[in-house]
């Protein structure tokens, strides 16, 4: 199952309902195994920040350290970049503030599958919430069984990339303290990649296409944006356009 | 690390919590509106449309729509695995061999 594609984004569609055993081991186990696929590409990525990391004039501890605390990959890529740059500490810091800003949509998507969790449980797992996790856990909770412990499926995949994330780290600050200039090693294309395989097999719907290619051509035209505002802009007018077209599409 | 970097780190640190955890926690609260929970389906393609396009149409920062970009070139072929496998691994495995033998050669 690892190895099927992720079905994000279409909750009205036809889910199998996976004969999951409804148990906490059980969801936190489907949730290490739905992961696999995008902890395969983020292993790259983890490895080159820490490389760039020590590179850009952070100490090894540092470098580690943001992966720990800060657990942001592409608003950490930026941030050593920002060091290598001479920024000073305000301006790094709000531009992670910025670049972590989608975060926010997919907390406000998670929320409401999330209401009956005390504190114990939000913390971490708010804390825990990245790019790949939330494709997955978003998934699991589109589905329509009843399953009361689908917060372990989320459990479960946070703390793999979590786990993955420091590892990948560790060894590219090794390496990068091995061989120098990083960015040459040529393993940038990981991400992207990584966003297509997730993308583009949702595209089933009309809405949800239109929303992409709205989102993707917002996204070129607002490139000169600072900070990456262009991406948050971009993402907004895509939903737009997705609930415009819904819209079109119910209306009789 | 240095005062510097456990500034950095921290700043860093309460930026991201901030942004990730108050809103799950605040909005776990709330009745979201239906017109709201029908349009938040739409987020994760829109974000992920918006963090690709740049990196395939504009690698160096400028449009460059020619035969040479191996992050246009790769990220199509990925496309193309994608949709017809839809198997994420496979298009991972794939779409960097492409971009690497563009990319190197």
């Amino acid at each position: 199952m690892a190895s099927k594609a992720i079905e994000l984004a279409a909750p009205e569609q036809d889910h199998k309902t996976t004969s999951v055993p409804a148990t906490r081991a059980a969801e936190f186990r489907a949730g290490v195994r739905a992961t696999f696929p995008l902890v395969v590409g983020a292993i790259p990525f983890g490895i080159i920040f820490g490389a760039v990391a020590v590179n850009s004039g952070l100490s090894a501890a540092a470098a580690q350290a943001m992966s720990l605390f800060v657990f942001a990959g592409s608003a950490q890529f930026i941030g050593a970049g920002l060091v290598a740059g001479g920024a000073g500490l305000a301006v790094i810091i709000v531009t992670t503030f910025v670049v972590n800003l989608r975060h926010a949509l997919y907390s406000v998507s998670l929320a409401p599958h999330m209401k009956h969790l005390p504190q114990r449980w939000l913390l971490p797992l708010g804390f825990w919430l990245t790019d790949e996790s939330f494709v997955v856990v978003i998934d699991r909770y589109a589905q329509q069984d009843r399953s009361p412990f689908k917060h372990w499926f989320f459990f479960g995949s946070a703390v793999f990339m979590y786990l993955n994330w420091q590892l990948c780290t560790f060894i590219g600050i090794r390496a990068g303290q091995a061989i120098p200039d990083p960015q040459s090693w040529g393993l940038e294309f990981a991400l992207p990649v990584t966003f297509i395989g997730m993308l583009v097999p949702a595209l089933r719907s009309r809405p949800v296409l239109l929303s992409a290619l709205v989102a993707g051509a917002a996204a070129l035209l607002l490139h000169g944006l600072p900070n990456q505002l262009g991406l948050m802009a971009a993402a907004l007018l895509g939903v737009g356009a997705g609930v415009l077209a819904s819209r079109r599409e119910s209306a009789p | 690390m240095s005062r510097w970097e456990i500034l950095l780190v921290a700043g860093m640190t309460a930026v991201t919590f901030g942004v990730r955890y108050p809103v799950l926690a605040l909005v776990s609260r709330m009745e979201l509106p239906r017109p709201v929970v029908d349009a938040l389906r739409f987020i994760p393609p829109a974000v992920l449309a918006a963090i690709i396009a740049p990196a395939l149409f504009m690698p160096a920062g400028t449009l460059d729509l020619s035969p040479g970009n191996a992050y246009l070139i790769a990220g199509v072929a990925a496309a193309l695995i994608a949709w017809r496998t839809r198997n994420l691994l496979l298009t991972i495995a794939l779409g960097m061999a492409v971009w690497l033998w563009r990319a190197l050669l």
